[in-house]
């Protein structure tokens, strides 16, 4: 049986959420492997909140925001841009590989983008495999 | 108080349940824990629907409900007025959106079942933690902003302004009038343009409710809905608004003489000029990069032509006798306070140079339809002859369709007006020029509208010529005798299936209706979403397409999407019934799901102040903490991301929910 992988999508409500509903609306047919959790922007996603998901059992995380200067909030996804090599960082001290977390923007009108990245996300998770967790055992 | 949680899960005919296994997902629900009842029904948006979930809100005593449907950006506000109906907290609701991003997006059954159930399980997690929280109300600013002064912006800033309320109505040019001003006869009822269109112009400019604010911008806005603050530019115009009388004396002693913007280039106006005979203001204005005054000061030069202020004394030639002419003026910036904004920003014409082989623009004779369109109009270059640059009459003139539009390499969509503009075009011909040939080159003709099939077939029996397949080229290569100096259109003829070379005198490209360059700009001072097409993006496209995605700004006309004259009129009343709506009620709630500072936890490390983009954090010098301004905050949390202490609760949205949600899809 293929692995499937289990991959946690957090969005931001103004664009990408939105983004994703438009891939629906227009029926874009994408993997069903990607469960999206809904923030105002994605200047909200703490670093917490992406170590919990991979502590559940997920596989990858997909963090989605508007295009930088279309932020609904101004620049809120500047700051989550800012906050990525810290979240890295965390990442490699859980053993989390790299191409497991992944920080797009998608815009309001790219329904067809979302589908594409979210079956190209999965493929590159399902090859990664299964996420064993280290238990946090730091070696960074 | 425990939780006890209600799921409903809705079918959504067979929108859901054509995919996900609805009766599985709810067994799966009732073993939730804090679930005390989990049903599932063909329509839960309908009243037998949301009955169910009142019903067992006052009989079960629920005190969180979970829906899971479509998304929370279609039926969120119906559900929780349900909630409320029933006597619960608006926010003790939750949604699990398994249409959108679920059954319509997913073909194998079992596993967007599974991850329906992972959605549900994730709100019901959520749900329990959620809290009660109040919408606080706000007064709202009775003002209004209108920015563009076309048909659109005219038509809305006058229907607002006769209910009694204030308009500010924004034009970046130097006149309102927009595209409008500049045709002759509008289809298919071929009423002349400027005869239904000025007398709105002048009511606007005189109207005791309206500020006219021509020849501005606007540059920064901050706020939200019934109380925004917006910064607007007042370019200089070089004139005094208040003493220029519009006589016009200065544009006949200016020496400098340029292609006039509103005739497309193929007439001259002056560098002091009126912008058109109908211009409201009907002031004149400076323009600085050809005023050799201007040129000259920019340049260190004292004093150079001013002619227009001077006048010939020595021809008994006096100046602007107004005394109007202030070449001094600076830009401006004022601020205004406004509750509502409609924006009407229009179109711009698509570039045809862009399609070399069309020839615009390095062959004689090939106009674009607004070039037409001035070249008819009897107060256009030409009063109202339709002439070849030579002088002459043309013989034979092609109208070639969809140029730009329905095209892969420039833009996908229709633009909706071509045909039936080009029909016009057809007519104003076949009237003007009896003896010469007309030929229409189109794809399709699409003439959907009240009365437009019927104009169409006027005009096939005016004795247009249909040609069926979009034109390839226009070249001044001839082969033939009665090509010779002639414009030759390659065509490709469908319906006979034959290649064919027409040789006519002239050729008007339909160009496309395309977003105009600065609608990026302008999307980002107001905070609106593009379409993939670059036109502005509505809330929804069938139930709310005036709305934005940020209430208290609508969008009409034209910079939505490409439209005619009527369709853009309906809108532009649709966007002022919903302000005037907003106006009576008089107030608005604020959003509760937004930040608050725990004052205890508080280390005041004052980061979250430098994070917040909308300055509503302040620092207590007494206590030493930060504190959030209810009114400004917007409930981003951006600020709850980055407190290192843990200080600050994204209500709605607090870490504790959203981890909650990340378990429960998880799970
Ligand atoms: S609102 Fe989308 S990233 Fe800020």
């Amino acid at each position: 049986m293929t692995f499937e992988p289990k991959i946690v999508g957090i969005l931001c409500n103004w664009c990408s959420y939105t983004g994703a509903d438009l891939a629906g609306t227009s029926r874009k047919k994408y993997a069903p492997n990607v469960r999206i959790v809904r923030v105002m922007c994605s200047g909200r996603v703490e670093p917490t909140f992406v170590i919990k998901a991979f502590e559940r059992g997920a596989d990858g995380v997909l963090i989605c925001g508007c295009h930088i200067g279309d932020c609904h909030y101004q620049d809120g996804n500047k700051k989550t841009a800012r906050r990525m090599p810290l979240l890295k960082k965390m990442l490699s001290q859980f053993g989390i590989e790299d191409e497991r977390v992944r920080l797009e923007w998608v815009s309001a009108s790219e329904g067809d983008r979302f589908a594409a990245i979210v079956n190209e996300m999965t493929e590159q998770v399902r090859k990664l495999g299964p996420f064993k967790s280290n238990g946090g055992a730091a070696n960074g | 108080m425990a939780p006890k949680i209600g799921v409903y899960i809705c079918h959504c005919g067979s929108n859901i349940a054509g995919i996900v296994d609805c009766s599985k997902v709810s067994d799966f629900a009732r073993a939730l824990p804090n679930v005390a009842v989990a049903r599932d029904y063909k329509y839960m948006c309908s009243d037998p629907g949301q009955n169910l979930i009142k019903d067992d809100i006052k009989k079960l005593g629920l005190n969180r409900v979970v829906v899971a449907s479509c998304s929370p950006r279609m039926h969120e506000p119906t559900f929780r007025r349900a909630c409320q109906d029933a006597g619960l907290n608006q926010y003790l609701f939750e949604m699990a959106n398994i249409r959108e991003q679920c059954s319509w997006v997913h073909t194998d059954k079992e596993m967007a079942t599974e991850k329906a159930k992972a959605l549900v399980a994730a709100a019901v997690k959520r749900v329990a933690l959620h809290e009660p929280l109040e919408t606080k109300e706000v007064s709202m600013n009775a003002n209004t902003l209108v920015i563009g002064g076309g048909v659109a912006g005219i038509q809305a800033a006058l229907e607002i302004a006769d209910s009694g309320h204030k308009v500010y109505l924004l034009e970046k040019d130097a006149s309102i009038g927009g595209h409008m001003a500049m045709f002759d006869k509008t289809f298919p009822t071929l009423d002349c343009a400027a005869c239904i269109l000025t007398p709105k112009m002048t009511t606007v400019g005189q109207h005791r409710n309206i500020e006219l604010l021509a020849n501005s911008e606007i540059t920064e806005l901050s706020g939200y809905v019934g109380n925004f603050k917006a910064k607007i530019k007042k370019k200089a115009r070089y004139i005094d608004m208040v003493k220029c009388t519009g006589c016009g004396r200065c544009s006949e002693l200016c020496p400098t003489s340029i292609p006039n913007e509103f005739d497309c280039g193929l007439g001259k106006r002056k560098a002091i000029y009126i912008p058109s005979p109908y211009a409201v203001p009907n002031k004149a204005i400076i323009d600085a990069k050809n005023c050799r005054h201007l040129k000259g000061k920019a340049e260190g030069k004292a004093d150079v032509c001013r002619l227009c202020q001077k006048g010939i004394p020595n021809r008994n030639q006096p100046g602007c006798e107004a005394e109007a002419i202030d070449f001094n003026q600076q830009d401006e910036i004022v601020e205004i306070e406004i509750g509502n904004i409609i924006v009407a920003t229009g179109f711009q014409q698509f570039d045809p140079t862009k399609i070399y082989q069309l020839g615009y623009g390095r062959l004689n004779n090939v106009f674009t339809g607004l070039e037409f369109e001035r070249l008819t109009n009897a107060s256009g270059p030409t009063n109202g002859k339709v002439l070849l640059k030579d002088g002459s009459e043309p013989k034979a003139v092609a109208i070639l369709h969809c140029i730009g539009s329905r095209d892969t390499n420039y833009h996908k969509y229709c633009s909706r007006v071509c045909c039936m503009y080009s029909l016009k075009f057809a007519h104003l011909l076949r009237e003007k020029l009896p003896d010469t040939a007309v030929y229409q080159l189109y794809i399709d003709m699409r003439c959907a509208g009240s009365g437009y099939e019927e104009f169409y077939e006027r005009l096939q029996e005016e004795g247009v010529n249909f040609i069926r397949g979009k034109a390839g080229e226009v070249t001044d290569l001839t082969e033939t005798p009665e090509e010779k100096g002639k414009l030759v259109v390659m065509v490709e003829d469908t319906l006979v299936r034959r290649k064919r070379r027409l040789p006519v005198d002239m050729v008007i490209l339909s160009c496309a209706l395309e977003p105009r360059p600065d609608t990026e700009q302008l999307a980002r001072i107001l905070t609106l979403s593009r379409k993939a097409d670059g036109f502005l993006l509505e809330k929804h496209p069938k139930l709310d397409p005036v709305a934005t995605t940020t209430d208290g700004i609508y969008i009409v006309g034209a910079c939505q999407s490409p439209k005619d004259i009527p369709d853009t009129v309906a809108q532009a009343s649709a966007a002022a019934a919903r302000v005037l709506a907003l106006i009576s009620k008089g107030k608005v709630e604020i959003e509760a799901a937004i930040a608050y500072i725990d004052e205890d936890k508080c280390a005041g490390c004052k980061i979250c102040i430098d994070m917040c983009p909308y300055k509503a954090i302040s620092f207590d010098e007494v206590k030493k903490v930060c504190r959030v301004n209810e009114a400004l905050c917007k409930g981003c949390g951006t600020c709850v991301a980055a407190c290192p202490a843990g200080a600050i609760k994204g209500r709605h949205f607090t870490t504790e929910e959203i981890m909650a949600e990340i378990e429960g899809v998880m799970a």
